[in-house]
């Protein structure tokens, strides 16, 4: 009767909401650019989840709609009551089985992606990080100099290798966060932190402190640099000799104490 | 006369305060440590001085005491909301408007920090006001607002709906009240204090805020206050809850809003003590030099977030729960129907109390904390979306074959159903792991938390306000513009918020003062939708204020509700019952014909009537 044909346009309706939905989803720019692999893992984890969330939202608001067109109180129905139904135990069974499997599902791909995006490579190179208020530094180690290691305002690494960065604070908690990388963890004195990335694509990328750590806070900001494998041998030798001429700011960055 | 005795130590202890609390540090500037007494000590000079302790002077001083003759209930004048008081329903109310001012005060903090923010590297206000305001407006609406409104409607409603004629400790419900509007002045004042407010977020991280400027000693000491009050107030909701129900109330014939809060105070008293503690290390480390988070001297920075954590976690859920308890009232008496699966309800209130102690270094993903904690935490974090999603799946149930009236009450509960799935939907998203090392932080994180806490927590505080509003006044509010308010509170809501997703997630930091100007665009839209989501408020504000003067008298029942608030008058009588109501069935029994929640038995001896000396005792239906 006319309950069923509501029923069943409420259905088609909320089809084309979730297509929409799903349409949009791969329309809007959600981020910026992915500049490594494991930006492009957890952009991917990201688009699974809203796919999976836009149903359950267009649920919720249709069923709302869908009660509020068919059972909202019409004049000469203000002292009537509904139906009293208490419950149904199946229907309870499945609406929390059926999402906990959903999360569980969920939860275990998110742990495919984090390891897939920690998992330790064969080599990498190792980069400190220093954050005090309100700048960053950075520390090249023997390893990768050569000669001395080095301390520079600029960050450069090079693409296609597994950089893992060491991250240290001075003063107070800082965040290390390159949302191009999609990567972030704190700078907590006392301790050192890490995160590691293969970054993929050439370019220049802010680097933000994401910890509230004081006046200056906003103005925390660096930049990173992915450049080729040849050019970031050539920039480690330039920053080598300038730092042994003296005369670059480089070498006195944030003092050599580490 | 005794009110001018109340008025005039009120007038004292504030002159005491201001010369220990101000004058004096600025004569003596090297004084954390005397900020730190005299922050601790005035507001206790000013509840002695209001006669909060009146009872253990009178004790200790071997004068006679005065038992509780409830003969200071009910409120006859506007200034009887203004001295102690321990009737329920009188605190309720102070309670109530109280959390309301500084909603307000709170909410023109948060469009000073719009205006800011309108365009990137604007100079409206300077970076360390900017952070002191966040700070103080998230500190504010959280422990001013959100979690004293919750209480001060159960302690309200909840000796009605159980049928008792008080709270189980009238006496401690009073001064809990009155530990609240210190709080909030304190936080406040820290505005002037030198170095300016507290500035390092509600969570006061350390080291940061360890060796921040003295405002931080305005947060960590309000904290206590505010603390203290809710568990006091818990400890009362459970005691009462417990033992004062009337005769034939089993815990499922409680109507949900006695069970949301019974859970919640489970949460409070566990969990409170929690952030009282992380304050209290920053007060030693600051005052006496503890070292608790000196990483230098062997401190550990990260214990201060688990510590924090630990309350602040549990302490969504503290904001969150009674408000899952009002709109299980108004959409079953909204709808006309009983509540879909009751019991689930009330399982599903006990699991997220349950679950809600074993997610909270979620928060602390990309703190630095062993790798492997984020796992079983990414799991549980997940797990916890399932009760939730009962309630939600359960509140939908409720609506279908029901006979829905669309008034300013339910409009609020519908439009929460809608706002905060989107805010369950983000935090879920926020369990994994993946996405959230990119997005902490960030306004993907403040919208979030707006989702759940202005989607939610604040609909259902409306939702709740329209609804008990005839019961708490004896007037009617005005529907109209109620409507009005639902319509824009909730259109604006969604274009203040909304947009913060999408900038978070592009890698715009929450709590900056200033940002990148690709930003610009999208900030200014939020900043112009926000002022009118602000300018929204007013409109409550005018129908509460007009509606209380002058509306239309109440009847005691206007939504033909069943729970047992209803089967008195409007507003209550000063002791709730004149005769003890008897349970006989559920309180959600629409649509059966015939069916009742309570009858009141047939008077007893009048001698023990009035004695408040609890219903719990059958007294012979």
């Amino acid at each position: 009767m006319n309950r069923r044909r509501s029923v069943t346009i409420t259905v088609i309706l909320a089809l084309i909401a979730v297509g929409i939905g799903i349409w949009l989803s791969y329309e809007i720019r959600w981020f910026p650019v992915a500049a490594s692999k494991q930006a492009v893992n957890s952009d991917r984890l990201y688009h699974v989840l809203v796919i999976a969330s836009i149903p359950i939202f267009v649920l919720v608001v249709t069923a709302i709609l869908f009660n509020v067109w068919n059972f909202r109180m019409r004049p000469g129905e203000e002292l009537k009551d509904g139906a009293p139904i208490h419950g149904n135990t199946r229907l309870e069974v499945f609406w929390t089985a059926i999402p906990t499997v959903l999360l569980l599902s969920l939860v275990g791909y998110s742990f495919v992606v984090l390891h897939e995006n920690e998992k330790k490579p064969a080599r990498e190179i190792k980069i400190g990080v220093t954050g005090q208020q309100f700048v960053w530094t950075y520390q090249y180690p023997r390893a990768l100099t050569g000669g001395a290691p080095l301390n520079s305002y600029e960050l450069y690494i090079p693409r296609n290798e597994s950089v893992q960065f060491q991250i240290h604070s001075r003063d107070v908690i800082h965040a290390f966060w390159v949302p191009a990388f999609r990567l972030q963890e704190d700078a907590v004195p006392g301790i050192t932190t890490n995160w590691r990335v293969t970054a993929t694509r050439l370019g220049t990328y802010p680097v933000i402190c994401n910890l509230l750590c004081g006046a200056g806070h906003s103005l925390m900001r660096s930049a990173v640099h992915v450049v080729s494998q040849a050019r970031f041998q050539e920039w480690l030798k330039s920053q080598a000799s300038a730092a042994a001429g003296g005369s670059s700011g480089a070498a006195a960055a944030g003092g050599s104490a580490g | 006369m005794f009110l001018g005795g109340i008025v005039f130590a009120f007038f004292l202890t504030w002159v005491i305060r201001a010369s220990t609390g101000h004058s004096t540090f600025h004569h003596y500037i090297s004084g954390d440590a005397i900020t730190t007494v005299a922050l601790m000590a005035a507001p206790l000079g000013f509840l002695v001085g209001l006669g909060g302790f009146d009872y253990w002077f009178y004790w200790a001083s071997g004068r006679k005491t005065r038992p509780e003759d409830h003969s200071g209930h009910g409120a006859y004048t506007w200034r009887d909301y203004f001295r102690i008081n321990t009737d329920h329903k009188v605190i309720g109310i102070q309670y109530t408007v109280n959390s309301f001012i500084f909603l307000l005060i709170g909410g023109l903090l948060a469009m000073l920090m719009r205006a800011q923010l309108a365009q990137p590297g604007s100079h409206f206000v300077s970076a360390n006001t900017f952070n002191g305001l966040f700070s103080v407006h998230a500190s504010l609406l959280i422990f001013l607002f959100i979690i004293p409104v919750f209480a001060g409607l159960g302690n309200y409603v909840i000796p009605l709906m159980i049928g008792a004629p008080d709270m189980a400790f009238p006496r401690l419900n009073a001064l809990s009240f009155w530990l609240l509007p210190v709080a909030g002045i304190m936080m406040l004042g820290s505005f002037f204090a030198p170095g300016g407010a507290f500035a390092d977020g509600w969570t006061a991280y350390t080291p940061l805020s360890d060796t921040a400027p003295v405002g931080q000693v305005f947060f960590s000491v309000a904290v206590q206050f505010a603390g203290a009050s809710s568990i006091m107030t818990a400890l009362n909701f459970l005691v009462t809850i417990i033992t004062m129900r009337a005769p034939g109330m089993s815990f499922f014939r409680l109507p949900l809003l006695v069970w949301a809060n019974f859970a919640t105070s489970l949460l409070v008293v566990i969990a409170t003590p929690f952030i009282a503690a992380s304050q209290f290390f920053i007060l030693l480390d600051r005052g006496l030099g503890f070292n608790f988070f000196n990483a230098a001297k062997g401190g550990d920075v990260l214990m201060y977030q688990h510590v924090f954590w630990f309350y602040s976690h549990p302490a969504v859920y503290i904001m969150m729960l009674p408000g899952f308890g009002i709109i299980s009232e108004v959409i079953a008496v909204k709808a006309r129907k009983p509540i879909f699966g009751y019991r689930m309800m009330a399982f599903s209130l006990l699991a997220i109390v349950g679950l809600g102690f074993t997610v909270w270094a979620h928060h602390m993903f990309t703190s630095g904390m062993a790798a492997w904690i984020r796992i079983p935490m990414a799991i549980t974090t997940a797990i916890i979306a399932v009760p939730t999603g009962i309630k939600i799946f359960s509140w939908l149930a409720t609506l279908f074959r029901g006979v829905l009236r669309l008034d300013t009450p339910m409009l609020f509960a519908l439009g929460f159903l809608a706002t905060f799935t989107l805010g369950g939907i983000s935090g879920v998203m926020l369990a994994m792991i993946p996405f959230d090392i990119h997005v902490s932080a960030t306004y993907f994180i403040v919208a979030h938390i707006h989702y759940v806490l202005f989607g939610g927590s604040l609909m259902t505080i409306f939702a709740g306000v329209y609804y008990w509003f005839p019961k708490m006044t004896g007037r009617m509010y005005d529907e109209r513009l109620g409507k009005w308010h639902f319509w824009l509170t909730f259109v604006f809501m969604n274009a203040t918020f909304g947009p913060m997703h999408v900038i978070g997630l592009q890698g715009m930091p929450r709590r900056v003062a200033t940002y990148a100007s690709e930003f610009a665009g999208m900030n200014l839209f939020i900043s112009i939708a926000s002022f009118f989501l602000g300018a929204s408020t007013l409109i409550f504000v005018y129908n509460m204020i007009t509606s209380w003067r002058g509306g239309p008298r109440a009847t005691g029942n206007p939504w033909r509700g069943m729970t047992l608030e209803w089967q008195v008058s409007s507003p209550p009588p000063v002791f709730n019952f004149d005769r003890v109501p008897t349970v006989v069935g559920g309180p959600y029994e629409y649509g059966i014909p015939g069916a009742v929640h309570g009858i009141f038995a047939p008077p007893p001896v009048p001698a023990t009537v009035g004695a408040g000396s609890g219903a719990a005792t059958p007294q012979g239906p």
